[in-house]
């Protein structure tokens, strides 16, 4: 790298609309899913035949956001010029990204369709922030940030936090499903048993878990590089740190008698909720070698 | 009690229901993995504590990656810092009670899992547990009405790599022995990495240097700015190589409205040389550290060293070579000290380097841009003595002014001398003159070793490959048992498996259409 690039802010420009487009078909999407999971709430029966249409086009139109979201990431890293994560608005329109395409790849794999509602509405929620709050122009790296580890780390991190984006929703609706006071409702219903969500939860997770566990160490190769040292309790190395830490906790969890089942599924949300928070919180508030948010 | 302890190998769904331990090794199976669930509490406790106990280090300005913000911290908050530093909170990765978390949690990660590591070598070598009496309390349970004899499954058990004993009755059959031997090398690995860390920190060493453009540095302990051995390191084991910056430059962007004027690239340009070598050009870059025997050199920083040549009024030399200024902004305004001790009569002055000069609507000059299109040296000039005897201006980018007179720039009535690159001036107060002869760039170099270092990614590695190993590896048991009425399969995994039932249905079709 290190060589001059011609960037280019028009193109940023279409890219920003193309993803506004993909956040609209998304949002749609979201609309029609919930339509659906209402519909299957009320039902009698598991499904009703309308719900089932509106899934169908709640997932295809999922489909179609992800391949215009796509283009609109594509362009975003043309008209820089280099990979499209290298700030805060970056690292949300990829990372959504991301999650969708998993998501929508793991259906082929699992049967994971009933947590499509809380895909879309997440990733409403990130590219919606993203374009209002964190939205800058296409600007060069700083120096220490241009290197190939920028690529490995930082897509095996935004990998590894659509795996666990997934096993939080399926670990949330677990928890939902065994409190006494919400077991009664309708919607849980739809979703099934407490054994295959944490099954599911618990596949998600450790696939999450290897990639995170080689973000983390990529990241002490790179942070050797640049900043001479391979950890130095940076404060993004120790958030990383942290949530490596309660995903091992959660791990042990699932094979400790009296801890599996809710206990770990807390425990996913713990780990993901310390992921947002090192992503939001961390990048923007916290002082750090990991200056990058561009805001 | 224990035996309504069941074990982890039976999926949720069976966790209420007693299981009769029909034998004494699979009873022991169960006291052990008793004996492993209760400490896997204490692991889980300690892996959440450290996480916690994280925490603080990322809110808390730290000494260790962060000094000038816990001197800053201090100067905000003078009443609570002194009780945050009691409570280590600006130590808090070297502090007592973080030390001991993982302190325990390794000693429990010892005694944890070096027994397993026996355990796991006789497994590995002896044969699949007996049958449990009733195949039917296991999680995956099919029974078949058939007269065949159950010899296909052992081929096909087989076929799929399980480790098979059979006899004219039943078969015992297990594979995903991997599983453990991935779950052993994690852990070891993670005492290595740990040990690795703390003795590498030990034999390590990291130095400051700043080097100006045709300055040598030579690794020994004198030239160094500053210096930081480890605990075990000796300052006598530096390789003496030597160093010299040729040049260096920085790439700005000058191209792209967007950001115009930002750096891109640093590169320092050096020549090597080992005692017994020829000397050798490379380049140091930000991402691209100087490989040399038992050290690194990194770049850490840049800025510019304006030359002066300053003369008494007889016009003998008092001073002269370049002075290292500290960037002050991005633009590169640079703040440095000049000390003329050798003069006639001794003064200091404190200098601006503007590479760029520009007015603030203030008035006050300012550097516009850190390329040097506009250089512009201002210098405050200092009477007095300088007080280095007494080491009172013995940092080398402070001038203690409290025992001098200004005579030039402030209140001082003269006014400060500014010059342009080839501009002589006079000094005040018959001081003599001082010539701004040029400037030179300098580049800060950190050098630094760590034998730890290489056994850190090996040991990491080696979490990782185990990692691997250990979740994606089903373990599994299947008992194959022949009654009066038929055959029956019974399957055990010891994670969420959800293969297992899959596996027993394609044994019952295996074993009920072949017949012979
Ligand atoms: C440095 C702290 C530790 C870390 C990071 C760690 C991490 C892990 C991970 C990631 C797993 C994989 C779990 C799975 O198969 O899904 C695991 C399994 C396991 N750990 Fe640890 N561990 C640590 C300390 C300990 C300690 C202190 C013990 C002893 C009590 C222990 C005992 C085990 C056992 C028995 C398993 C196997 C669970 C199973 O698959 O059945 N670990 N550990």
């Amino acid at each position: 790298m290190n060589s001059l690039v011609t960037l280019n802010p028009q193109l940023a420009t279409l890219s920003r609309i193309i993803v506004i487009v993909a956040l609209t078909i998304y949002s749609v999407s979201f609309l029609i899913l919930t339509w659906a999971l209402t519909l299957k709430a009320g039902a009698k029966k598991q499904t009703t035949p309308l719900a089932v249409k509106l899934d169908k086009l709640g997932l295809g139109l999922m489909w179609f956001g992800v391949i215009i979201h796509f283009i609109g990431v594509l362009t975003r890293g043309i008209a820089a010029q280099r990979v499209p994560w290298a700030n805060m608005y970056e690292f949300s329109i990829t990372g959504s990204f991301v999650v969708t395409f998993i998501y929508l790849v793991a259906l082929f794999w699992k049967d994971v369709k009933f947590i499509a509602t809380f895909v879309s509405g997440f990733v409403v929620l990130i590219i919606g922030t993203a374009n209002t709050l964190y939205f800058v122009q296409v600007e060069s790296l700083m120096p220490a940030l241009q290197d190939y580890w920028l690529v490995i780390h930082v897509s095996v991190a935004i990998l590894a936090t659509a795996f666990f984006m997934i096993a939080a929703a399926l670990a949330g609706i677990l928890i939902l499903k065994t409190t006494k006071r919400f077991k009664k409702m309708n919607v849980l219903k739809v979703f099934p048993n407490e054994e295959k969500l944490e099954r599911f939860s618990y596949q998600f997770n450790i696939i999450g878990f290897i990639l995170w566990s080689f973000t983390l160490i990529a990241g002490a190769i790179w942070a050797d590089k640049a900043w001479h040292r391979f950890w130095g309790w940076d404060t993004k190395e120790v958030w990383t740190f942290i949530i490596w830490t309660i995903y091992a906790a959660y791990l042990h969890a699932t094979t400790t008698r009296g801890w599996e089942g809710r206990k770990a599924a807390w425990l996913t949300l713990i780990g993901f909720a310390a992921i947002l928070f090192n992503f939001t919180i961390v990048n923007l508030y916290f002082k750090g070698l990991h200056v990058y948010s561009g805001l | 009690m224990p035996t309504r302890q069941t074990s982890k190998y039976v999926v949720v769904k069976e966790y209420n229901e007693p299981i009769e331990a029909p034998d004494i090794s699979f009873k022991s199976w169960l006291r052990w993995i008793w004996k492993q669930v209760t400490s896997m509490k204490l692991a889980i406790i300690l892996l959440l504590l450290l996480a916690a106990a994280a925490i603080p280090g990322s809110i808390f300005p730290q000494r260790s990656a962060d000094p000038n913000g816990v001197t800053l911290y201090f100067r905000n908050n003078p009443t609570s810092a002194p009780v945050l530093d009691k409570l280590q909170l600006f130590d808090v990765y070297s502090s007592s009670w973080f030390s001991s978390i993982y302190l325990l949690l390794f000693i429990s990660l010892i005694g944890c899992v070096l027994p397993r590591v026996g355990v796991h070598y006789k497994a590995l070598r002896a044969e699949p547990p007996l049958a449990p009496t009733n195949l039917a309390r296991l999680p995956e349970y099919k029974k078949i009405e058939t007269t065949n004899s159950i010899d296909v499954a052992v081929q096909y058990l087989k076929s799929k790599r399980y480790k098979v004993i059979a006899t004219k009755k039943d078969i015992r059959a297990e594979k995903g022995y991997l599983r453990e031997t991935g779950n052993l090398i994690f852990h070891i690995s993670l005492i290595g990495v740990l040990i690795s860390v703390g003795l590498g920190s030990a034999l390590s060493f990291s130095g400051q240097r700043v080097l100006v453009e045709g300055e040598t540095f030579v690794n020994n302990e004198a030239s160094y700015d500053s210096l930081s051995p480890g605990l075990l390191y000796k300052t006598s084991d530096l390789t003496p190589f030597s160093l010299h910056l040729d040049s260096f430059w920085t790439k700005y962007d000058l191209l792209n409205p967007t950001n115009y004027g930002i750096p891109i690239d640093f590169t320092a340009t050096v020549t090597s040389k080992l005692p017994s070598g020829k000397p050798q050009k490379s380049d140091i870059k930000v991402n691209q550290p100087l490989i040399m025997p038992n050290a690194k050199v990194y770049l850490t920083g840049n800025g510019f060293a304006p030359v002066l040549e300053i003369k008494d009024p007889d016009g003998a030399i008092s001073f002269s070579g370049p002075v290292v200024f500290l960037p002050q902004d991005k633009n590169l305004t640079s703040l440095g000290v000049i000390k003329v001790p050798d003069a006639k009569k001794q003064f200091g002055m404190a200098a601006f380097f503007y590479p760029t000069v520009g007015r603030l609507s203030t008035g006050a000059l300012t550097s516009v841009y850190p390329y040097p299109v506009d250089p512009v040296l201002t210098m405050n000039v200092f009477e007095g003595n300088l007080g280095l005897e007494s080491g009172l201006n013995s940092n080398a980018f402070e001038l203690n002014t409290h025992a001098m007179k200004q005579i030039a720039g402030g209140k001082s009535g003269t006014k400060a001398l500014q010059l342009l690159p080839g501009d002589s001036a006079t000094l005040p107060d018959n001081l003599g003159t001082v010539k701004f002869v040029g400037f030179k760039r300098f580049a800060s170099l950190d050098i630094t070793y760590n034998p730890g270092e290489i056994w850190v990614l090996l040991f990491a590695i080696l979490v990782l490959l185990g990692l691997i190993m250990m979740l994606i590896t089903p373990r599994r048991r299947i008992w194959i048992r022949k009654t009066t009425t038929g055959i029956e399969i019974g399957a055990l995994a010891k994670s969420r498996d959800e293969m297992l039932g899959k596996i027993v249905k394609e044994l019952a079709k295996q074993l009920k259409k072949k017949i012979k």
